[in-house]
């Protein structure tokens, strides 16, 4: 009879860039059960809309995370002003899925450099945040920041992206194409990592709808729920879009989802700027205040599903705001994917859900 | 800086950061910033670090958290906050869970602000780090010179 022991994983740990305890039940070199402890990043961001007024909230609605910054502060203008009865003109909307896009290319780059890294594939990791690099630049030249861009408001976009920079990204972006697809073709067909990925931290099509499991950990386990097919902003427009899924359900099918999400986030990003209309791009609302009453959206983020909800209450404070993430949803579904594990897998089976709990705590 | 006595390793800790941050720093030790060509090296035992990076502030869950890093790293050690939450708390300032920035918990030598802190700003602040840790590392011999 094999002894059990716990084993305390974090919250300060080498491949966690953030923090999260997860207490490892073990026996021998499988882990029973893993029981975590969150609260670490905890700030009480929610709250903070009280002293906050609606368009200020915005600077801490982004800040929720710095991976999809973006993704928040578009969460929550959109929000903001489907309550406002604000109509954003196309472009803005244009722009803002087109910074959404690149913020998911930026996000899965990440992800799959951290996740080569956790297999010990260094010289992968390094190419993708390499990679990577070329998105902020662009992020930089056009908004300024590299990681919090600060370009959303509420009622549109602080300023313009001409047209030339556009253009400059469409170029840039056929660039890293070119270089992207031959890291792909190493991460999804190299013996090695197939040999650390393929039928690891498995979780059924079954369980991942029983869990409400979202985005690519979702899509990897076959389920086709991708929130840009509802055509929120300019993604009616597309001409053409259907989530990438994958039926293996390991870790390798999430790998598979979203290194094929990169070149799916390309194309649409060059249809919209060769789509794109001319009729600004709004600017900072000028309503004194919130009028009583609530709104939501859901909007897809790079790892998956995110609902934000907002309710006024007459002042230019907002009574609350709620956000759910995308991490939190998921975070059922690895505690199921880490039972019977080996503890080698571990690292691997956590990354592949692709955490972020600043924003699951906030 | 022109020269360094040792080759000194970090650790890095995430306090409450948005995330922003932790990214800036491992991204300064990627191919394009490298901070490796100064040999430092991120390591993720506390024993074995010199300069303790701390992102993100400091909050009623892991203000101990913190502490009990900086206890177990061994003389000289130099902490550097890294953004400006780990500065003052930043935006989060106001918020009922955050205490303040990471000098509320540990002493700070140097202070990096920036939202996010831009790689640029890391790699001179890790510089700046060294320095103060060669004069700590001064300090010591020359009291234990003077026993």
């Amino acid at each position: 009879m094999a002894t059990r022991s716990i084993i305390p994983f974090g919250p300060q740990h080498p491949v966690l860039p953030e923090p999260i305890h997860l207490d490892l039940v073990v026996e021998d070199e499988k882990v029973l059960e893993a029981i975590p402890q969150i609260g670490f990043v905890h700030r009480g961001l929610e709250k903070l809309t009280q002293k906050r007024d609606y368009n200020q909230f915005v600077y801490i609605a982004e800040r929720t995370c710095g991976i999809c910054s973006h993704g928040h502060a578009y969460g929550y203008v959109s929000a903001t002003e489907k309550l406002l009865g604000i109509e954003v003109p196309r472009r803005a909307q244009y722009l803002r899925d087109i910074l959404e896009e690149l913020s998911r290319i930026h996000s899965h780059l990440l992800w799959l450099g951290l996740l080569a890294d956790a297999f010990g594939f260094e010289a992968l990791f390094n190419h993708c945040w390499r990679l990577r690099e070329t998105i902020l630049d662009i992020f930089q030249r056009t908004c300024g920041g590299r990681i919090i861009l600060s370009v959303l408001v509420v009622g549109g976009l602080a300023h313009d992206i001409d047209d030339a920079d556009l253009k400059g990204i469409c170029d840039k972006l056929d660039g890293i194409k070119r270089d992207y697809l031959e890291i792909m073709d190493t991460m999804l067909n190299d013996t090695s990592v197939k040999s650390r990925l393929c039928g690891v931290g498995v979780i059924s099509f079954e369980d991942a709808m029983e869990l409400s499991m979202v985005g690519p950990f979702a899509k990897g386990s076959g389920i086709e729920h991708d929130m840009r097919s509802t055509g929120y902003g300019a993604y009616a427009d597309l001409e053409h879009f259907e989530p990438i899924i994958s039926n293996e359900c390991d870790c390798y099918a999430r790998c598979k989802v979203r290194a094929q999400e990169v070149v799916q986030s390309i194309d649409i990003i060059k249809e919209l700027i060769a789509k794109i209309p001319h009729d600004g791009v709004g600017g900072k609302s000028k309503a004194k205040v919130v009028p009583e009453g609530q709104s939501h959206v859901l909007i897809e983020q790079p790892r998956g599903e995110a609902f934000y909800y907002v309710r006024g209450n007459g002042t230019k404070y907002l009574d609350r705001f709620r956000l759910r993430t995308p991490t939190s949803q998921n975070l059922g579904g690895l505690v199921k994917a880490l039972q019977g594990v080996d503890l080698a897998d571990v690292p691997m089976i956590i990354l592949t859900i692709d955490p972020c709990i600043s924003c699951t705590e906030r | 800086m022109s020269y360094s006595s040792k080759s000194p390793w970090l650790i890095h800790y995430d306090g409450s950061s948005c995330n922003g941050c932790d990214i800036e720093v491992l991204d300064s030790m990627m191919p394009l910033y490298d901070v490796e060509r100064f040999g430092i090296i991120n390591t993720g035992n506390p024993k074995h670090a010199d300069i303790f990076l701390i992102t993100g502030a400091i909050n009623h869950q892991n203000v101990n958290v913190v502490k009990h890093i900086y206890d177990q790293m061994l003389e000289p050690k130099v902490v550097v906050a890294c953004g400006i939450c780990a500065c003052t708390g930043g935006v989060f300032k106001d918020a009922y869970n955050v205490i303040g920035g990471a000098d509320k918990a540990i002493p700070v030598d140097v202070y990096a602000p920036g939202c996010a802190v831009r790689p640029e700003t890391i790699i001179d602040a890790v510089l700046k780090a060294v320095k103060i840790l060669d004069e700590k590392a001064a300090k010591m011999d020359a009291s234990e010179k003077h026993r």
